[in-house]
């Protein structure tokens, strides 16, 4: 029983790190941007089918770093197009426009690759189990929380030590006044959509990588990031990495208990952080309100 | 949450639209010429291509459409889960038919009490918060709905959907497709009155008051998120009808009925049309159906053309079709 416990707390510790990898993506372009990108599963699954297409030419790794970057091409496209033109507005626009290039994404990606489920070929020594006792824990998966620490950290890294962090930062707070002080905000708005999306695209390949792909794949993903946002807090992008954490290891803890609630469980978890504490674990007060 | 700068729109369509002194002759008379368009529908439908079950879809999104724009367009709430309502009362109605009664009026009751009842337990928890957290928050309270109607095999039937229940006829009268589409407007008709009666009442003129300016109302000590809160309820129940006159025109109700996708669709339907007009959602959902249906007829990226229109048109038409035709009317 307790082996079972762990393996589903294992489990739910690698769909959250993807959630987390999700949620900090959508927190950085909902911060600066103002935007909640409904396209972001979109992305995700893009980048995974990027990914897939890559791998027999580049490799696995290769494919990794190189996905991710043409997925963030992609959205650069979008945000010049579309997004861009919505920030004077009401952030209801931005939402319903991404809605719709949610419903784009999704139908381009079964008519270029197919309906069907692709598996995404990964290296095989990371397949190995790295102890028999505890088989689940292969080196894919301690793969995938290692590069959902290390990328999260250099996130981190970015935006305390380089002149781009200061002002995506500093953007947060107060756009009118950096834009006042001459940063062109129009261009760090872009640049900060560009780095949301590679976050999504290498949440992405990773989960293909578990999960393995379909074009729906963005779908299951993209709503437990908006709860992890909650339940982190908006505004704090260590609360996304924590909240999207949370609600996976405890989908996945409920699993080893009642099968048929592992996914409602995440929703009371929101419910009762709304309650408790409406602002989420690290969340600004009034914050886009 | 206001979508226009105030002043420029919203103060000249709000009144207008919802609560316009009953002097006017001429709206008397759109609202006679639109009810005897509504009627004609089956006479004509099939002529031009169409068969009479998509026009009731017409309706039926219509109504939800409608019942949406209440929070959504004179309440200024972005709700993205008012599927859950619409699919709660597909639901109801359905298990109601499939296991306790023949009764199609009674199921059709219980399913929309049924919608209405947790948006009025719900809708104090989503105004906790305000703009995009609150979206984010009726988006989250839907998905919840949806993996409960795809796990609960047992009462649900889970991913398959809901099937083995069927409209009964009622006192003796069968509901082909033209009789179910009347069956359908009589309760369209209803549903828009419910609304209009409320957008006319005090508690209306509060609603738009709140959009308008949330802070002012707060200021002079109105408990703002009981009003919202009470237009959530309202909404929900509307979308609640609609989802239960779905489910017995599909003999059918399916775990997509409570998904974000359609409560996505329902804003298009909304957004389309025009959110600051009453009948906005109507036009919204005339087109939404035929573009699915004809669209899907010629090739399989439906769904690419409707995420196309959408975007274009939140982009160069945020006021919707009837939003921009007034507009261009007024210059």
């Amino acid at each position: 029983m307790l082996l079972d416990i762990i393996f589903n707390a294992f489990n739910g510790l690698i769909v959250g790190s993807f959630y987390a990898l999700m949620a900090i993506g959508l927190s950085l372009i909902l911060g600066l941007n103002g935007v909640i990108n409904f396209a972001h599963g979109g992305f995700m699954a893009l980048a995974a089918y990027l990914a897939f297409t890559l791998v027999p030419y580049v490799g696995f790794w290769g494919a990794l770093v190189i996905a991710p970057i043409l997925a963030g091409g992609v959205g650069y496209v979008v945000e010049q197009l579309v997004v861009r033109r919505l920030y004077l507005r009401d952030p209801l626009y931005s939402l319903l426009a991404t809605f719709g290039l949610a419903l784009i994404f999704q139908d381009l990606l079964r008519t270029i690759w197919g309906a069907q489920g692709l598996p995404l070929a990964i290296p095989d020594f990371l397949n190995q189990p790295v102890s028999s006792t505890y088989f689940f824990v292969t080196g894919y998966r301690l793969f995938v929380v290692a590069l959902a620490i290390i990328s999260t950290a250099g996130l981190f890294a970015i935006l305390r030590f380089t002149r781009l962090g200061v002002r995506i930062r500093a953007g947060n707070k107060d756009l009118e006044t950096i834009s006042a002080v001459g940063v062109n905000i129009y261009l760090l708005r872009s640049a900060n959509f560009v780095l949301g999306i590679m976050f999504a695209g290498l949440a992405g390949i990773l989960a293909a990588g578990q999960l393995g792909l379909t074009p729906t794949m963005g779908d299951s993903l993209i709503m437990p990031s908006f709860v992890a946002i909650v339940v982190g807090g908006v505004g704090s992008l260590l609360g996304s990495l924590l909240g999207g954490l949370i609600i996976g290891v405890a989908s996945g803890v409920t699993t080893a208990f009642f099968p048929a609630a592992s996914e409602v469980v995440i929703y009371l978890i929101m419910g009762v952080m709304l309650i408790v504490r409406p602002r989420g674990l690290f969340g600004q007060e009034g914050l886009f309100e | 949450m206001s979508v226009t700068k105030p002043g420029e729109d919203a103060i000249i369509a709000a009144p207008r639209d919802a609560a316009a002194p009953k002097t006017f002759n001429r709206e008397r008379l759109g609202l006679i010429a639109l009810g005897l368009f509504l009627i004609s529908v089956p006479l004509w439908f099939s002529a031009v291509g169409g068969y009479t079950d998509l026009a009731s879809r017409v309706l039926i999104y219509a109504l939800a459409g409608m019942g949406l724009n209440l929070l959504l367009g004179f309440t200024g709430g972005l709700s993205f889960g008012h599927a859950a309502y619409f699919g709660l009362g597909a639901y109801g109605t359905g298990l109601m038919l499939a296991n306790y009664t023949s009764n199609t009026l009674l199921a059709l009751a219980a399913g929309t009490l049924l919608g209405g009842l947790a948006a009025l337990v719900l809708g104090p928890i989503a105004v906790r918060r305000r703009g995009i957290y609150f979206s984010m928050i009726t988006i989250a309270i839907g998905q919840m709905f949806y993996f409960i109607a795809v796990r609960w095999n047992d009462v649900t039937g889970g991913e398959d959907g809901l099937t083995g229940f069927s409209r009964q006829p009622i006192f003796g009268w069968q509901l082909g497709s033209t009789h179910f589409y009347y069956f359908v407007l009589f309760f369209f008709a209803l549903g828009t009155l419910l609304l209009w009666t409320v957008l006319n009442s005090p508690l209306g003129h509060t609603f738009v008051a709140i959009r308008e300016n949330q802070k002012r109302l707060v200021f002079l000590g109105i408990r703002v998120e009981r009003y919202i809160a009470l237009s959530f309820a309202i909404s929900g129940l509307v979308c609640a009808l609609a989802g239960s006159l779905n489910a017995l025109l599909d003999n059918f109700a399916s775990p997509d009925d409570l998904r974000y996708t359609l409560s996505g669709n329902f804003l298009i339907i909304a957004v389309l049309g025009g959110m600051r007009n009453f009948w906005g959602p109507l036009v919204g959902a005339a087109i939404f159906v035929l573009v699915q249906n004809y669209v899907s007829a010629i090739t399989q990226n439906w769904m690419t053309v409707i995420g196309l229109v959408f975007v274009l048109s939140v982009m160069f038409f945020p006021l919707g079709v009837l939003g921009f035709f007034r507009r261009r009317g007024r210059n």
